[in-house]
């Protein structure tokens, strides 16, 4: 009786007849992109507001390590070629490499987020910590806060290899794969835009 | 056609996979949006109660000139609470009950489009409800208003990690405050990313954006706004926790930080917000007064565009809101005539509405009453509102009474008895039954007579000079008279909604049998039975104009005009004779993932209150409660 059942409405890639044609995920993922835009957009706002309110504290030159960050910055880059090497697999239908590439995905974001964890145990130690002053506030929280970001993203790629081992998740499901893969570009594009305004353009 | 994948029937599941969709224990597990829909009222109507018993807390201490009924500390509290529940726990998510049950039946689907998601929401919702009450047992609830202004909420700033709870009684109060908006606003998300998929994606074939019902587009701008507006607040909230919580210096003067900022941040999510709440109204009274005119709306597409303006305009006006902070003239200046503006489309909206009952054949049933209530009550409102948005008026009438007659008038007057006309109409729809049409006019007039009574005489006090926040006055500044009227107007409120519940208790077994189109309505969802069967239409209807419902009912010798059946999915060959078509159509299975899932978040926002090793323990049940989601088939092979 399977071809008598209703698509099940969260699988949007099975479900053929949506108003738009494109997946209810794909479309869900877009609209949380947009909100996440609004979010990164008001803590990105507060940090510029705050750039020089260091309340005698160290400032931005004096702190960040750029050559350090560059390299963790790289890696978080290669980790978007990782996705669309997966989503590739999970479309083709080869779920071995699909799952090797997820978690190398994942391995290289956690290396990031290690790298930012390394980095904010060592900045305290300098001296720089939450409470310093307004600045340094809104550092850690921005850049924390893109932090839990990627390690949601981890979280939703070990999801997909696990339910990929489970077999819940197949070829049929590259929809859920893209869409997560949005998500993980999403953040990768903002560390961009982070990685320049936070430690690139004070620098000079 | 497309053939279903094959499932692993059961793939990953640890437990045993709840079944039942009918019975006490199916409420948890339930993923119906109708079920949640009734679930979110019933929630919200509690949490309203609530609210109003606040309410009529803080109208009692004001009845008569220095009453010593409640402290100042008691009054601080219960306006903050009465403001926090009214808006977040009671109207808006009344406002998401009507889009929960009535989204997919009015456009023509089945679902929503994630219908995990949805009871995720509910419960996130509830818990965050829940969350922020229980700050009453553990030393206090927030007192700083519904804005909280900082730096006056972070008094003290003792890491409450270092003081383990609450040596610092007010911060520790403000953390409840945080906490339970963040987690509020977890939900609205939810839903709002729901909503918008689903009338973007779910629509019936033929339904076009321009053939969908306006209730539809306002639930659309609505979550649109949500979308845009929660992470805002979210931001700023998450900064005062940092602040109070970790010693962080976001509003702190002394290390750099700005208070201003917050309020910036506050009100330009604050003014869409009054949006969010009035819009599911707007779109209320779009539906019932054509209805019970028996006319077609008059002017949709302006009503709609207006609509949609009002969802832009309402970001570019927050600083109205901040004039008496000294933003400068040319700010002043700028915001005041932007908010002028956004009087416009909410005045086409107006005359849209008296179009239609123009010249109709008007039926005074009990929705069209509450329907008219609403255009004449949000009317003066929105003039005082007006009035407000001239600087100099302004910065005689802040935080004086007149602002508090104003919003009420807003908030109350439009969206509460938008609401209240919705319930009336679709009641039928939900239960199967009419409501008793005396309580229900009974409960109308007690609710507008006691309403003026209690927020008319608050523009007289306001432009008299009572502030508001205030717990008492003296005697002999000529206030008394007033503040006696709007108490007993306040519990003539009261009455009226004891009256309304009473009417809701009664007609819910006993009412007349209601038929599947009471009303002889013009939108989808009365071409279902009443109540709508769990797959909400056997057949899937194909829409073909705008009101397609009313024109198939009255122009019924078109061949064209008979139902069709479902391109994909819905009925399948054994369909075909439709005593069966029921049995043949499978819907998502129950879940008990969205509950875990909500259940780690509460327990984490209290870590952040006491122990970290609780943030650990929640974050593990949510984690694991995703992640029993993600690997759980969303249906049972069959
Ligand atoms: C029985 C009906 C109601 C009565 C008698 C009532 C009465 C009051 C009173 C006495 C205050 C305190 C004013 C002050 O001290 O400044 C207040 C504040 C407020 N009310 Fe209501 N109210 C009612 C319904 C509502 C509804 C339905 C809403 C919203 C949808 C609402 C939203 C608010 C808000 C936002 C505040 C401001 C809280 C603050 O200052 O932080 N009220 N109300
Ligand atoms: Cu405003």
């Amino acid at each position: 009786m399977a071809d008598a059942t209703i698509q099940p409405a969260e699988r949007g890639e099975d479900a053929h007849h949506t108003s738009l044609g494109l997946s209810n995920e794909k479309m869900g993922m877009w609209s949380l992109i947009g909100s996440e835009c609004l979010f990164f957009g008001a803590l990105i706002s507060t940090y510029l507001i705050y750039l020089d309110r260091t309340a005698d504290g160290p400032g931005p030159s004096e702190i960040f390590d750029i050559p350090f960050t560059s390299v963790s910055t790289f890696i978080l880059l290669m980790s978007s070629l990782g996705m669309v090497l997966a989503l590739a697999a999970v479309q083709s239908g080869d779920m071995r490499r699909f799952r090797v590439w997820t978690l190398a995905t994942a391995g290289m974001g956690s290396v990031f987020l290690a790298g930012q964890i390394y980095e904010f145990t060592f900045f305290v130690e300098e001296g720089f910590g939450l409470t310093t002053s307004a600045f340094s506030s809104s550092f850690f929280v921005l850049t924390g806060f893109h932090g839990v970001h990627v390690a949601v993203g981890i979280l939703m790629l070990l999801g997909i290899w696990a339910a990929s081992l489970t077999g819940r998740l197949t070829p049929s499901h590259a929809g859920t794969v893209e869409s997560i893969g949005l998500y993980w570009h999403f953040v990768d594009i903002v560390w961009i835009v982070l990685f320049t305004v936070v430690y690139l353009i004070p620098a000079e | 056609m497309t053939t279903t994948q094959e499932q692993p029937t059961t793939g990953g599941s640890a437990f045993r996979r709840p079944k039942a969709t009918t019975g006490f224990g199916s409420w948890f597990t339930t993923i119906d949006h109708k079920k949640i829909g009734i679930l979110y009222f019933a929630t919200a109507f509690l949490f309203f109660s609530l609210g109003g018993i606040e309410a009529l807390l803080l109208r009692t201490q004001l009845s008569s000139p220095d009453m010593a009924f409640l402290t100042r500390d008691q009054y601080n509290q219960l306006f903050t609470m009465h403001g926090l529940t009214m808006i977040f726990f009671g109207v808006m998510p009344l406002g998401s009950a009507a889009f929960n049950y009535l989204l997919p039946l009015m456009i023509g689907a089945r679902d929503v489009a994630f219908p995990r998601l949805n009871a995720l929401s509910y419960w996130v919702f509830l818990f965050a409800g829940i969350f922020l009450y229980s700050s009453v047992l553990l030393g206090g609830a927030p007192d700083g208003g519904w804005f909280a202004y900082a730096p006056l909420n972070v008094l003290g700033g003792d890491p409450l990690g270092e003081t383990l709870g609450f040596a610092s009684e007010q911060s520790a109060r403000m953390m409840f405050y945080s906490l339970g908006l963040q987690l509020a606003g977890i939900a609205s998300l939810a839903s709002a990313v729901n909503f918008i998929v689903t009338i973007l994606n779910m629509r019936a074939p033929g339904m076009t954006l321009m053939r969908m019902p306006v209730f539809i587009w306002m639930t659309l701008v609505t979550s649109v706004l949500m979308l845009f507006a929660m992470p805002v607040i979210g931001v700023a909230l998450w900064q005062l926790m940092f602040d109070i919580g970790y010693g962080a210096n976001f509003f702190n003067p002394a290390l750099g930080g700005d208070p201003v900022l917050w309020q910036h941040m506050f009100w330009l999510f604050g003014h869409p917000e009054v949006y969010i709440i009035i819009l599911p109204a707007f779109g209320i009274i779009s539906e019932v007064l054509p209805v019970f005119s028996r006319k077609p709306l008059f002017g949709y597409t302006a009503i709609v565009f207006s609509g949609i303006a009002i969802g832009f305009m309402g970001w570019g006006v927050w600083a109205h809101h901040m004039f008496a902070v000294g933003l400068g003239p040319v700010a002043n200046a700028a915001f005041a005539l932007s908010t002028m503006f956004i009087a416009v489309p909410t005045g086409i909206k107006i005359f849209n509405w008296l179009g239609t009952m123009w010249g109709g054949q008007i039926r005074f049933r009990t929705p069209m009453l509450f329907a008219i209530g609403m255009v004449a009550m949000f009317t003066i409102g929105g003039l005082s509102g007006v009035t407000h948005a001239i600087v100099p008026h302004n910065y005689q009438q802040t935080d004086t009474y007149y602002v508090v007659a104003h919003f009420h008038y807003v908030m109350f007057g439009g969206a509460v008895f938008g609401l209240m006309a919705g319930f009336y109409y679709w009641f039928p729809k939900v239960k199967g039954r009419m409501m008793d049409e005396r309580l229900g006019k009974l409960h109308f007039w007690l609710m507008l007579v006691g309403f003026n009574l209690a927020f008319g005489p608050m523009h007289v006090l306001g432009l008299q000079g009572m502030p508001r926040r205030v717990a008492t006055y003296p005697d002999g500044m000529g206030w008394n008279l007033w503040n006696l009227v709007a108490t007993v107007g306040g519990y003539m409120i009261a009455l009226g909604f004891l009256v309304f519940v009473i009417n809701v208790l009664k007609s819910r077994k006993g009412g007349l049998p209601a038929g599947d189109d009471p009303w002889d309505a013009r939108t989808l969802e009365w071409s279902t039975t009443s109540p709508p069967p769990v797959h909400n239409f056997n057949e899937v209807p194909v829409v073909r104009t705008r009101d397609d419902f009313w024109n198939r009912k009255y122009a019924s010798g078109d061949p064209s005009r008979t139902p069709l059946r479902v391109p994909s999915g819905g009925s399948g060959e054994a369909g075909a004779d439709a005593g069966d078509v029921a049995h043949d159509i499978h819907m998502p299975d129950p879940s008990y993932y969205p509950l875990v899932a909500a259940f780690g978040m509460p327990i984490m926002a209290y870590g952040v209150l006491f122990t970290p090793i609780l943030i650990a323990v929640g974050g593990v049940i949510t984690i694991a409660g995703l992640f029993g989601w993600a690997l759980e088939p969303s249906a049972e092979e069959h």
